[in-house]
């Protein structure tokens, strides 16, 4: 980190969090100040830390299924989505289409509730109150599809491990389609509010840059890079869950601002849209449940899936010896890698800058310290 | 031209501040008044746990399998039974379950052969004590009883 050139002024070391509101849980910044500048920042993570893939080792496949929804609890569905498939593709075996339909439908729902509740507390950051209230209202019709599908609103593990374990419940199809045409309107009264809004634009147009090449360098995924102009989206770069069927779009953003985050992921929410009209209409009838016995038992080897989760790519890392208990579970949590660019991004910005830039990172320290 | 005096009229300012007089509508509320109203839950709605009677003799539908503390994550359910030297069958004799532990993922429920352990729409558990929390056979039998407040 560079010295402090500011009059005379020695640097001071600002203790950020992990109490800090605007840290979005638990995480603690150690911000090194030249006045309101920013020198560095070094990040203290794991006081959320739980032990997730150890615990993993001491449970069965089947139920170790629930405790990937608390990790990234903001998108759930999306967790526990990476999670069957890499234990599917240890086994080899595939989901029915209806099953991969319905969890296309529920993962990009998922996706949405997430933008959902990043826009609200993202605005709330910089200091708009009232986006955060629409926003949640519509993420309550989202999580009441959750609730209705599965019963649970937040960790819902709503799939198992061959397929899904639910029916679809009656007016399932309507819920959705009432959803997205609901949905729309909504989107365009949140730009409306913020958009060209002159306070929000001058927080954020030039704020916390990452260009293309640190991203790539940083091996940071999902719309931080994609604002930055790479075109890089596992629902088309590698599809899963039969991703390949649905037409849409991959937003990209050339600048790679906070800004241009904003940008991608509103334009995220409405390809989300598209995609769950299309899956909603490609919903035909048929098994839900795939060729998997009562007691998950893969054979000897090991797989790496990874997905594109509302927050980047999540992958999982499943080692089988052949034990019905995993051998070993690694998760490759978007957030986690996605934060180690704070220090990069806030260089040189200014301390409210910092609260912008933890904000448009979109990091649930859950799924963090794991 | 056209921004600038759209800068100088905060053109962008009224619209936000339309879009929040819009939403003013009393129809738009969406507050629970929530211990005078209860919120209606979904049907498949994962809450307190409850074992099952037989509505026509009241005997416990529970076949003593240990299914469901084998399939539970937590390990949080215990199941005791004595064998029945009549009718050469388990008999239930104590069934615990610990809620503070529970994380209502809904296997045990799933794993339970005769549809004996339930999740319910029940949602109200808190206890004044952690015991309190540690559900035995009778209490999972008749279910959560929350205090009733009147004033």
């Amino acid at each position: 980190m560079p010295d402090a050139t500011f009059l005379d002024s020695t640097e001071l070391v600002l203790n950020m969090g992990p109490q800090h509101p605007s840290t979005h849980g638990v995480l603690r910044v150690i911000l090194k100040l030249d006045g309101e500048k920013v020198l560095g920042a070094d990040c203290v993570i794991g006081y959320l830390h739980r032990g997730v893939e150890k615990i993993a080792e001491n449970r069965t496949f089947a139920q170790f299924n629930p405790y990937v929804d608390r990790m990234d609890y903001v998108a759930a569905i999306s967790n526990g989505l990476g999670y069957c498939l890499a234990v599917e593709k240890v086994m080899n075996v595939e989901a029915p289409p209806r099953a991969q339909t319905v969890r296309v439908i529920l993962t990009e729902l998922n996706r949405i509730a997430s933008h959902l509740l990043w826009l609200g507390t993202h605005a709330l950051d910089i200091g708009a109150i009232t986006p955060v209230f629409y926003c949640l209202r519509e993420r309550e019709e989202a999580l009441k599809i959750f609730e209705k599908y599965c019963g649970a609103r937040l960790t819902t593990h709503a799939f198992r491990i061959g397929g899904l374990l639910y029916e679809t419940y009656d007016g399932f199809e309507k819920d959705i389609r009432d959803f997205c045409t609901m949905f729309l309107p909504k989107v365009d009264e949140y730009e409306e509010l913020l958009t060209n809004n002159r306070i929000w634009v001058s927080r954020l147009k030039d704020v916390g840059i990452l260009s293309a090449e640190e991203c790539k360098e940083f091996g940071v995924t999902g719309p931080v890079l994609r604002a930055a102009g790479v075109k890089w989206d596992l629902r088309k770069a590698q599809p899963y869950s039969g991703y390949e069927k649905y037409d849409f779009e991959i937003p990209t953003r050339q600048n790679g601002d906070t800004y241009d985050r904003y940008v991608v992921r509103m334009q995220e929410m409405r390809q989300s849209v598209r995609i769950m009209q299309q899956a909603v209409d490609s919903l035909a009838e048929g098994p839900i449940m795939g060729k998997v016995g009562k007691v998950i038992k893969p054979p000897v080897g090991e797989a790496y899936v990874s997905i594109e989760a509302p927050k980047g790519e999540l992958g999982y890392y499943v080692v089988c010896d052949g034990a019905t208990q995993p051998y070993r579970v690694r998760v490759r949590p978007p957030s986690f890698v996605n934060l180690q660019a704070l220090d990069r991004m806030i260089r040189g910005g200014l301390v409210a800058d910092v609260v912008a830039v933890i904000g448009t990172l979109d990091i649930v320290l859950g799924e963090v310290d794991r | 031209m056209g921004k600038l005096l759209r800068t100088i009229f905060l053109v962008d300012l009224f619209q936000g501040l339309w879009v929040t007089f819009r939403n003013q509508n009393p129809k738009y509320i969406y507050t629970e008044q929530y211990p005078q109203e209860r919120p209606k839950v979904a049907e498949r709605y994962r809450g307190a746990p409850r074992l099952n009677i037989n509505p026509d003799n009241g005997e416990t539908l529970c076949i003593s399998c240990n299914l469901c503390a084998l399939a539970c994550p937590e390990a949080l359910i215990v199941v005791t039974s004595q064998r029945n030297e009549t009718t050469k069958r388990k008999d239930l004799t104590t069934f615990t379950y610990d809620t503070s532990r529970c994380m209502f993922c809904g296997l045990c429920e799933d794993a339970c052969p005769v549809d004996a352990l339930e999740l319910t729409q029940d949602f109200e558990m808190a206890t004044y004590t952690r015991e309190g929390q540690i559900w035995d056979r009778q209490m999972l039998e008749e279910g959560p009883r929350p205090t009733q407040y009147k004033c």
